[in-house]
This record gives structure tokens, C-alpha cells and sequence, in this order.
């Protein structure tokens, strides 16, 4: 079995018994042992593991079951749980803690006959457009070693692009499944909010995280979703609405759909050769039969500002548990405040503090109203805005991120950084399913292409449609073929 | 005119009540007092990394019932918000609570006084939260945070659900704010919502105590009292604080606002943190939560079931049936002992008489078996039986407590006994006639002393006369004939 076969095939030779889930784990681990090295998408391979699990599909095929994802290697995010498995979040705060218990998307996909190859690395906390927030390791970006993989997902996204794993999961608050996607050449979908349980999953944001499927075609993001949605009675928050699955509605074109582009959304405003290629993916749209409408987003524009005290806010008090006291890192103090102020002060990297920072501040006394309670009114416009859009179009098509990756250290302040996911955020806010499908190449200078991703979004619990779409658009265009990962070369650092 | 008069207390109180639920508040983990430390957890209580809150639909529940039985308002649409400080026994650094979303609001508490006045303590609102866990200090030999080498923590009551109550200063003294916490107990109770047991910790309660001038309006600065773990302690708290106010006051100071712990052992309260130490809470809901819609048609079945609140059966025993204040609150004390009664009463007619039996032999016997009344064999159709037995003179009360004794082990109908046993008190003047002569030629001593002027040895013979009779000779006519023999 090749390292490039998709999870469709995968699956399909393990329930078939033409290879074993046993045999696709060990050519995995191989092909983790040789290259992660340069591209570091993993805090932690679970080699023993992983075999275990292995050998509980093959049992489970042989004794004639037939499963959605049998023997499909995956990697998982360290932000949500794993039985047994160190769970660090990318921070020094959890950097030894072992999760006594399994997140329930996590768990859905095991069930499924997916094996987890390793916890992948994360900008800590989930915080952050690149990875470089990681405090326990830097992953690179496959199609060029220098160059970041996005975040906050990135060891997520970097493991599906160099074949270290199939498919992928990882958790998207403002973009972080969508952006480093499209940095790694690979699909990245983020469902409605509520259709995939956070239960497990470490919380950055209550009100935006929301668990989804990286993999190298739409069809995996499919199948991979389909296995792990659906209402969980332990997360309050999951819908209890019918679950529509859609590796099953897989479209071959566009026809009779409507797309918007947004006006707000320019990509003239983009650097020339980014411009002609959202153009030209516009222009495939069209071709493969949607008519393209012209749709605006008034208030896209506060949907930054809107999530950075949102998310904050929430932030500062999910954050508030990690304090030394019953697990992960303490360092002592004369007294309990003193434990709490050296623990945090120690265990937390600058931007977690700077955003439990602006949270707190933002929920203070005196300051509440004018900062969260406004931006929980502007969120509400802007959720009305995508309404009023979609109520002339079938789908919203607009870039995923505004560059390509960029090169380490370059985003020095970090409104630069807040800003990569300026394309994301607003759907984000608006709870909206999404997904960046790669769409082309652009030459980043050194002679290296480097990919960009098309975000496609849909109306609230549309999966179906948002899948089926992305499908027409990747079968007629095959974008992520056109270069393979480049893992040869020297590691800059 | 002494200092005290001079002034009025204003008082309210908050009081955290746990509810009785098979489970805690946001996860599966037995909502059970005590236990080895740490047994009931899960990642949810114990605020694991991931782990998330799920509401419990029966503590929803008995917020709303609670609400009704003070006349609350219900509204339509509630939400959790968190309460953000850090404390070492709270897991999450952060409380689940509700801030400006309670599921109740307002509402009355009904409560009466020692002399049987009615009063009434507005609720501001009833709001539900989660418990902490417990601290232990170690190592200084007392227990307490000072000097302690390290603290132990016990999480089996974190995440355990709480209702928190909150009453507008309507109460003026301490006996006043005993009736209302006695009120809310018994209420409590009644309705299954909780055990209400202080010693377990599962009624805990805080004090806003100011004073001011008679007839001022304005509210005087206020301290809070906390650390009071009885009734008894709430009483005596308030009055020390309302002494203290005043001393302070009278010697020319002003009272600040504070947080005072009270200190039982001592009888007297130390500053505990003042206002300029007061957190900054940062509520905002909880978005792990979905908000509560609380459906008219949930409000109206719960309305349905609702028993009869205790003021309402306090007032109506007194008011129809004129029993006494100390009768009246022991009645009704047992919601399942005055449902009972008022069956005993509803079948008899005889309010007074079902009193006596009820709190008198069949409370009794209750305590002698340790079976409660309203578990024991003794129907209330059997009571109105041997009511009925009374008042028809068919038997009297030595043979009507008899009975009683005969029917807790359970014999079954008075009626029939008495019919097999031919236990019929007799009024046959001839047979009763024949008895007393019978008893005074058997003592004639006491005949002598009689008509030496010692009419008290009367109750002798007149017992004596019972005694023959095998208890069955009519009392009244027993005590005429004697009278007249011995003229």
C-alpha cells in the first residue's frame, strides 16, 4: 500500500483483506521515522500504540466487520485527548500530562477503524496562524522546509501533506484548519459549529472551536467527518439534529448552484499572482456550471476585531484551570497565589498571556459592555450579513488565506499574524461550515511554488452541499497533484 | 431610652442549599455526601482538560419548583454564567452560576414567629450554581491555613448542585431571620428538593447586617456574616453584629463594609476582608452551556404536583381549627405526618382529637418503634374509627390508648375489636351501680376518709370503680354515683 493512497482506498484493501491495518501502520511509522525529522508534525508517534489499534482492526475485519476508515492512519491534533497518551497542547503548562480519557470525535474515529499515529503539533493552546507558538517543537512546512506549515493546526496539516498520516484531525477557532490547509496543500474542513462533539478537546474558545477532517481529497475530509459527527450528550453544545452524512453526495459539477464572491473580499487587494489565481479559480467555478453571484459582507471588515475579544474572553477563563494545582506543570511558592503566579508565569508562552490578557481585561468590571457585549452584538451582525448573503447564493467562494506560507520569524508583531486569518474569522463567528480545497500554486520566490487554498463556505448545517461542491471543483482541477512534498532538501532553521 | 431601641436592624440573607439529585450538577458523578476522599470524580468535576458541562434536568427542575412554592417568576428563558476567581477546591478556577438570567425571581417567603405573627421576607431571587470542593490544612496541628506545611483537597463534593438564595433586607431581627430560614428549611423538605441537613454542610447561609435610626429610610452600611453552622449560630451571630453596629456607632465610628467570619466558639466575629478586597467576578455566560428555555407546560405540570405549602397550613390549622402556635409548627414540620392528619381529619371531622392521637400515642409509638407514623400499620380510617369510638362514648380514652397500642402492631379495625372483645364501654346504671358498691365495701378506709373531708381520694375509688369494670364502666356516670353514695 503506497503512502499516497487515500483513505477511500485504504479502507477499502483493509475490509477487503488485501492488506492489513497492521501492514499500513508499520509502512506508516516507517515513513514517520524517516522524515519527520525535517518536517516535525509530531510531539508524539505512537508507535506501540498505534499497532495495538492496529491489530484491533485487523481482529475486528477478520471477525467480518466492515468499517468506514479501517486501517486509515490519522493524525490527531494534541489538543484533545487520548487515553494514555501524553496530551500537551503545545504547552510547557501540559507538556507531562497523560489524558485519562478519550475526546469523543477522537474516540468515533478509532471506532471507525482509524489508527492514531501520533499527536501532532499545534501553536500552543491552539493560539496562533503558524505553529511558531508551539513551545515544545517546530514543524515544517512540507513543500518548503523554511517556510511555516500554518496554524494552528500545523502538525496536523503537515503530517497529512508528507504522507506521515491520511487523514488528519484538527480544531479550527478562527482558522486554524482552513489556513494551514491551504499552506500544506491539503483539504481542510471545518463543520458547522456544534456538528463534531468537543468533548475532549482542550478549549481555546467555547463558542468558536470546532473539530474537523484534514486529508489529501475531498472525499477523505468526507468520509473522515461522516465518522466522527453528530450529536454527543456529553457536550452540551453538539446539535441534535439528524447527522447528514456526505462521502455519499459527492458532486461532479456545479451546475444549478449559485456561488458568491464576496465584495468585501477583493483580491485585488492581493499580491498580483494570488489575484490571477483566485480569478482563475472563480473562473473553474463557472466552468464546471455555478453561476457566480455577486454577494457583500458589510461587516466582514469588524469580524477581526469582533473575534480578538471573543475569543480572549473566553480564552481567559477556559485557561484559568491549568493553575498548578491538580495537574500538569506547578512550580511552588510561599504561598497558593504565589504557586499559581509562578506556575502560570513559567508555563504559559507570550501569546496565551497576551490573550488571557486581553480577555481579562475585556470581561473586567467597567469594561465589559463596551468590549464583549459589543462584539457579541457585531457577531450577530455579521452572522445576519452571511444570512442576507446566502439568501442569494448556494455557496460563498473567497480565498483561504491572503499569501501563501511564509518563511519563519517573518511575522514579527502580532496583528501581522491576526491578520492571516482576516478570510476565516468571520466564519467562524458565524458558526458557518467552510473548507479551503487547494487551487493552485504561485511562486514565492527561490523558485518554489507554494500552494494556496479556495475557501468555500456553506449556509449552517449545509455539509452535504460543501463537500459535494469541493469534490466537482478538486475532480476537474486536481491542483494538489501538480508537486510533490519537497523533503530532500537541508533544513533551515 | 437604651441604645438598642434607638435603632432597627435591616437584615438578608443568602443561603446556598444542595439539592437532592440522583447525580452532581454537570456530569454523571453520585451526588452523595461524604465518601473516601476523591471517589466521586470524573473529568468533568475534577475540570480535566476537554472536559465539559452538561446540565442536570432535575436540578432545573427543583429550582422551578422552589420558585413556585415562594410565588416566584419563572422566567421563560434562564442561562449559566461564570462566576471567574481562582480557589484551590474549585477546579475549574471558575464557578458555573447565573448572573443576570436566574430560573427564579422574586417571590415571597411566608414565615411566622414564636407568637404566631405571620411575616413575609421578599426573595430577590433563586439562582443555581455548583458546590466546591472541600480544603484540609495539614501540618499546623489545628486544621487551619496558618502555619499549615500543605493543604489536601477533597473533590467529591465539587460540582455537587447548589441553589442559592438571596432575600431583600426585609428581616428586622435575628428570632426573624430563624422563622425565615426555618421556613425555607421546611419548604425545602417538603418538596424533596433537598435534605437540608446543616451538619452535612447542605444549608450554608450568609448575613447582610446594617443598622440605622428608627423611622430612617435610608439602608445604613452593611457587613456580611459569614461561617454560621447552625441556627442557633445564625441567631446569635445577627445579635452580636447588631450590638457591635451599635457600639460602634453610639462610640462615635462608623461601621464599614466587610466580610466578618463568625466564630462560634468565641461567640464573636473577626473581619475576614473589606470592601476594597472585593473581587472583580468578570460573569459572562458560559459558553458550554445552551441557554434554559423553561416551557410553560414544564412550569404548569410542576404546578400540578405541588403539595401544600407549610404558611398556607400553618394559617389554615390555626385559622379553622385554632390549634396553638407549637402545635400547629409541629404539625406541619412532617409534610407526609400533616397529609396524615388532615386525612384523619377529613374522615373523623374531629380536628382536635386526630391532633392529640397523631402527635400524641402515635408520635409516641412512632418513637418507641422507630416507624413513622405515616409507615406504620395504623390507617388513618382506623384513627377516625377510634374517633368515632370516642365521641359516641362507646369507649373511653384509657381503652381508646389501648386500642391504639394494639392497632400499631397491627390488629386492624377498633370497631371490630371492640365488637369481639365486648370491649363497649358500658352506661347501664344497674352494672356500673353494682361496681361501686363493690368498691366501697372493699375500702372502706378510704370511705372513712372521704367523709372525714378528703373528697381528693374521690380518683381513687373512681380508678378503683375503672379498674373492676375491666375499663369499661362510663368515667362521668362512675364519678355521679360515687358522689351520691358517699353524699
Amino acid at each position: 500500500m503506497a503512502a499516497q493512497s487515500t483513505a477511500a482506498q485504504i479502507a477499502r484493501e483493509v475490509n477487503a483483506g488485501t492488506v492489513s491495518a497492521r501492514e499500513v501502520t508499520d509502512a506508516t511509522l516507517e515513513r514517520i521515522d524517516s522524515v519527520d525529522g525535517r518536517v516535525g508534525a509530531y510531539l508524539t508517534v505512537l508507535h506501540d500504540r498505534a499497532r495495538e489499534f492496529a491489530d484491533r482492526v485487523d481482529a475486528r475485519v477478520a471477525a467480518g466487520e466492515r468499517l468506514p476508515l479501517a486501517g486509515v492512519p490519522l493524525a490527531v491534533k494534541d489538543n484533545m485527548c487520548l487515553t494514555g497518551t501524553r496530551t500537551t497542547c503545545g504547552s510547557k503548562i501540559l507538556e507531562q500530562w497523560v489524558a485519562p480519557y478519550t475526546a469523543t470525535a477522537v474516540a468515533r474515529l478509532i471506532d471507525a477503524g482509524a489508527i492514531p499515529m501520533g499527536k501532532a503539533n499545534l501553536d500552543e493552546f491552539a493560539m496562533g496562524s503558524s505553529c511558531e507558538n508551539s513551545a515544545l517543537g517546530v514543524t515544517r512546512n512540507p513543500y518548503d522546509l523554511a517556510r511555516v506549515p500554518g496554524g494552528s493546526s500545523g502538525g496536523s496539516a503537515a503530517a497529512v501533506a508528507a504522507h506521515e498520516a491520511t487523514v488528519g484531525v484538527g480544531s479550527d477557532t478562527g482558522g486554524s484548519i482552513r489556513e494551514p490547509a491551504a499552506f500544506c496543500n491539503v483539504v481542510g474542513f471545518k463543520p458547522t459549529y456544534g456538528r463534531v462533539s468537543r468533548y475532549g478537546l482542550i478549549a481555546f474558545a467555547s463558542s468558536l472551536d470546532q473539530i474537523g477532517p484534514f486529508s489529501r481529497t475531498v472525499q477523505d475530509a468526507a468520509l473522515t467527518y461522516d465518522a466522527m459527527g453528530g450529536h454527543d450528550p456529553m457536550d452540551s453544545t453538539s446539535l441534535d439534529v439528524p447527522m447528514e452524512t456526505t462521502a455519499d453526495g459527492l458532486l461532479d459539477d456545479l451546475r444549478g448552484l449559485k456561488i458568491g464572491i464576496v465584495r468585501e473580499f477583493d483580491t485585488e487587494k492581493l499580491d498580483g499572482a494570488a489575484h490571477a489565481l483566485y480569478t482563475r479559480a472563480y473562473r473553474d467555478l463557472q466552468a464546471l456550471g455555478a453561476e457566480l453571484v455577486d454577494v457583500t459582507l458589510p461587516t466582514a471588515d469588524y469580524g477581526l476585531a469582533t473575534y480578538y475579544l471573543i475569543a480572549p474572553a473566553e480564552c481567559s477563563s477556559n485557561l484559568a484551570r491549568f493553575d498548578g494545582v491538580r495537574y500538569g506543570l506547578r512550580v511552588d511558592g510561599d504561598d497558593v497565589t504565589a504557586m499559581y503566579e509562578a506556575t502560570r508565569a513559567a508555563g504559559f508562552g507570550p501569546e496565551v498571556k497576551r490573550r488571557i490578557l486581553i480577555g481579562t481585561y475585556a470581561l473586567s468590571s467597567g469594561y465589559y459592555d463596551a468590549y464583549y457585549v459589543r462584539a457579541q452584538k457585531a457577531r450577530t451582525l455579521i452572522s445576519d450579513d452571511f444570512k442576507r448573503a446566502f439568501g442569494r447564493c448556494d455557496l460563498i467562494a473567497c480565498p483561504a488565506a491572503s499569501s501563501p506560507a511564509f518563511p519563519f520569524n517573518s511575522k514579527s508583531d502580532p496583528y501581522s499574524m491576526y491578520m492571516m486569518d482576516y478570510y476565516t474569522i468571520p466564519m467562524s463567528l458565524a458558526g458557518l461550515p467552510a473548507l479551503s480545497v487547494p487551487c493552485g500554486w504561485v511562486d514565492a520566490g527561490a523558485g518554489k511554488p507554494m500552494p494556496m487554498g479556495l475557501q468555500l463556505c456553506a449556509p449552517l448545517l449545509s455539509e452535504r452541499l460543501l463537500l459535494g461542491a469541493a469534490h466537482a471543483y478538486e475532480q476537474a482541477t486536481n491542483h494538489a497533484q501538480t508537486h510533490a512534498p519537497r523533503l530532500d532538501e537541508a533544513v533551515v532553521s | 431610652m437604651n441604645a438598642s431601641d434607638k435603632y432597627e436592624a435591616v437584615i438578608g440573607i443568602e443561603c446556598h442549599v444542595e439539592l437532592k439529585t440522583a447525580s452532581k450538577m454537570f456530569c454523571a458523578c453520585p451526588n452523595e455526601f461524604g465518601g473516601e476522599p476523591n471517589t466521586k470524580v470524573c473529568p468533568v468535576c475534577l475540570a480535566l482538560p476537554g472536559a465539559l458541562p452538561v446540565a442536570n434536568r432535575k436540578a432545573i427542575e427543583h429550582m422551578v419548583r422552589a420558585g413556585l412554592a415562594f410565588d416566584a417568576d419563572i422566567p421563560a428563558f434562564s442561562k449559566f454564567d461564570r462566576k471567574n476567581y481562582f480557589y484551590p477546591d474549585m477546579p475549574k478556577d471558575y464557578q458555573i452560576s447565573q448572573f443576570d438570567m436566574p430560573l427564579t425571581q422574586g417571590g415571597e417567603v411566608k414565615y411566622w414567629l414564636e407568637d404566631g405573627t405571620m411575616k413575609v421576607c421578599r426573595l430577590t431571587r433563586i439562582h443555581l450554581e455548583e458546590d466546591t470542593g472541600k480544603s484540609t490544612h495539614a501540618g499546623s496541628g489545628d486544621g487551619r491555613i496558618a502555619g499549615s506545611s500543605h493543604s489536601l483537597i477533597d473533590f467529591n463534593r465539587a460540582g455537587v448542585p447548589l441553589m442559592e438564595c438571596v432575600s431583600e433586607p426585609d428581616i428586622r431581627s435575628a428570632q426573624e431571620a430563624v422563622g425565615y430560614l426555618d421556613a425555607l428549611k421546611r419548604t425545602f423538605i417538603l418538596l424533596g428538593v433537598s435534605d437540608v441537613k446543616m451538619e452535612e454542610g447542605s444549608l450554608r447561609c450568609d448575613a447582610n447586617v446594617s443598622i440605622r435610626p428608627i423611622g430612617a429610610t435610608e439602608l445604613g452600611t452593611k457587613a456580611e456574616i459569614k461561617n454560621m453552622n447552625s441556627f442557633r449560630s445564625v441567631e446569635r451571630a445577627i445579635e452580636h453584629e447588631i450590638a457591635r453596629q451599635i457600639g460602634v456607632v453610639e462610640s462615635g465610628g462608623r461601621v464599614v463594609q466587610e466580610t466578618r467570619g463568625w466564630d462560634e466558639v468565641n461567640g464573636t466575629s473577626i473581619s475576614m476582608r473589606s470592601k476594597e478586597q472585593a473581587h472583580d467576578y468578570r460573569y459572562f455566560p458560559d459558553p458550554d452551556l445552551v441557554p434554559i428555555e423553561v416551557a410553560r407546560a414544564f412550569v404548569d405540570r410542576i404546578r400540578g404536583e405541588m403539595p401544600e405549602i407549610p404558611w398556607r397550613r400553618f394559617e389554615r390549622y390555626r385559622a379553622e381549627y385554632g390549634f396553638n402556635v407549637k402545635q400547629t409548627t409541629q404539625m406541619i414540620e412532617d409534610g407526609a405526618l400533616a397529609d396524615y392528619f388532615d386525612e384523619c381529619v377529613r374522615l373523623s371531622k374531629n380536628p382536635q382529637q386526630a391532633l392529640n392521637f397523631v402527635l400524641g400515642d402515635l408520635s409516641r409509638l412512632a418513637n418507641e418503634t422507630d416507624v413513622a407514623v405515616v409507615q406504620s400499620k395504623v390507617t388513618p380510617q382506623e384513627v377516625a374509627e377510634l374517633i368515632g369510638l370516642l365521641e359516641s362514648k362507646t369507649i373511653n380514652s384509657k381503652i381508646a390508648k389501648d386500642l391504639l397500642g394494639r392497632m400499631w402492631a397491627g390488629a386492624g379495625s377498633p370497631r371490630a375489636i371492640v365488637q369481639a372483645e365486648g370491649l363497649a364501654q358500658t352506661s347501664d346504671e344497674g352494672a356500673i351501680e353494682k361496681f361501686v358498691d363493690d368498691v366501697l365495701a372493699a375500702n372502706p378506709a378510704v370511705v372513712a376518709d372521704y367523709k372525714a373531708g378528703k373528697t381528693n381520694v374521690a380518683g381513687f375509688l373512681v380508678g378503683q370503680v375503672m379498674k373492676t369494670s375491666g375499663g369499661k364502666a362510663n368515667p362521668p356516670m362512675v364519678q355521679a354515683l360515687i358522689k351520691k353514695k358517699l353524699g
